[in-house]
């Protein structure tokens, strides 16, 4: 079971793409109609951090599991 | 969010920083998409995070521009000052209040262009204050203009043919005029950024860090670089990490911690043995 969980929040996403740029996970993708992230493959992150370190506008959360089985 | 249903788990962000350190009610905030400033300032609230400081003992100082904007958005003791005026203000506020960590954030014009004088007695004073110099080497907020930090050859609304003259070095200066922390990072790297910044923000004196940084709307549009992942991309080609600003490298620019002394007494504290001896 995966550890880890991604949410983007569309209000504040201006649609960069450097999220893209680093994940090593390719857990996002620029939607069509505006360019803004999707965390389409929130399944697959790690952990690593590197896309809400990055992110200019506040705008992704990753999250860590806790208290479950990992 | 895909795992809601997880009865077992709870799912904790895995950092505070943005509830603890932001005034969320100000999102979003007015950087172009792919701003290198919100990079910097998400690094700037991780440290706070990480050092454990609480809202209150922080003073975030800024100046005018698109960097001096950051004030409003960050949950401590806030002051937007004038143009070029912020390290003044914040020496005033570190001799009156000494327990304060005291932060200023300034642009490359901001920082040592209008307010160049008092970047330097800032730093011969060894006033303890932590200087985070967002250099995009632009005035990003007035339209483009070319800055004291725009790279000779380079376009700017100003120099449309190119700056001919030759560009100033921000370490460089604040080592020369006695900053006792100095560092150069790039926003291509965030964690190294933070890293920095951590260090800067427990230093005792005035520590300095020059963050180069991406104006994708000015800087990038009129130098071949529209796309922040094409700036960013440049700073990994066009930087080395070095042991001073001198060295030199196939014409990249130096990166790295160039200063770091621990010896040389904080102005506050000097002035606050002499009156109480
Ligand atoms: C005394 C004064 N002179 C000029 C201006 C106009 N002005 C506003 S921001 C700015 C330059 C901003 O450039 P920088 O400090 O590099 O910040 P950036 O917007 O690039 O972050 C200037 C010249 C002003 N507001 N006040
Ligand atoms: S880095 Fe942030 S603002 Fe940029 S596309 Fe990704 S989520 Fe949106
Ligand atoms: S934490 Fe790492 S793996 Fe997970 S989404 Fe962000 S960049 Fe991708
Ligand atoms: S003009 Fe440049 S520095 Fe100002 S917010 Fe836009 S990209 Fe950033
Ligand atoms: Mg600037």
């Amino acid at each position: 079971m995966n550890k880890f969980d991604v949410s983007v929040d569309t209000r504040l996403c201006k649609a960069c793409g450097l999220c893209v740029l680093v994940c090593p996970k390719k857990v996002f993708e620029l939607r069509d109609e505006d360019g803004k992230s999707v965390p389409v493959n929130a399944l697959a992150c790690i952990g690593c951090t590197q896309c809400y370190q990055i992110c200019p506008d506040f705008a992704i959360t990753v999250y860590k599991k806790e208290g479950a089985l990992a | 969010m895909v795992n809601e249903n997880d009865a077992e788990a709870s799912f904790v962000p895995m950092s505070s920083a943005p509830d603890k350190w932001l005034r969320k009610e100000h999102l979003p905030h007015i950087w172009c998409p792919g701003c290198g400033i919100g990079t910097i300032l998400r690094q700037v609230i991780e440290q706070f995070t990480k050092l454990g400081w609480k809202n209150d003992d922080v003073v975030f100082v800024t100046g005018i521009g698109c960097t001096g904007r950051a004030s409003g958005y960050v949950n401590a003791q806030t002051l937007h000052t004038i143009h070029g005026r912020a390290l003044p203000t914040a020496t005033g506020i570190k001799m009156a209040r000494p327990d304060m960590h005291v932060v200023a954030m300034l642009g490359d014009g901001d920082g040592v262009g209008i307010g160049g004088n008092h970047f330097i007695h800032a730093a011969k004073r060894n006033i303890g204050v932590t200087a985070i110099v967002v250099n995009n080497r632009i005035y990003g907020m007035t339209g483009g203009q070319v800055s004291p930090t725009t790279p000779q050859g380079s376009k700017s609304t100003t120099t449309p043919y190119g700056n001919v003259e030759p560009s100033m070095d921000v370490c460089k200066l604040a080592l020369g005029a006695g900053a006792t922390f100095v560092a150069r990072v790039h926003t291509a790297n965030p964690v190294y950024v933070g890293q920095i910044i951590g260090r800067a923000l427990q230093h005792d004196g005035f520590a300095v860090v020059e963050v180069l940084s991406q104006c994708p709307t000015y800087f990038g549009r009129f130098n071949g670089m529209p796309d922040p992942v094409q700036m960013l991309q440049w700073f990994k080609e066009n930087t080395f990490m070095a042991k001073s600003p001198e060295d030199e490298k196939e014409g990249k620019i130096p990166i790295g911690v160039f200063k770091d002394d621990k010896t040389t007494p904080e102005l506050s504290k000097s002035y606050r043995n002499l009156w109480e001896a």
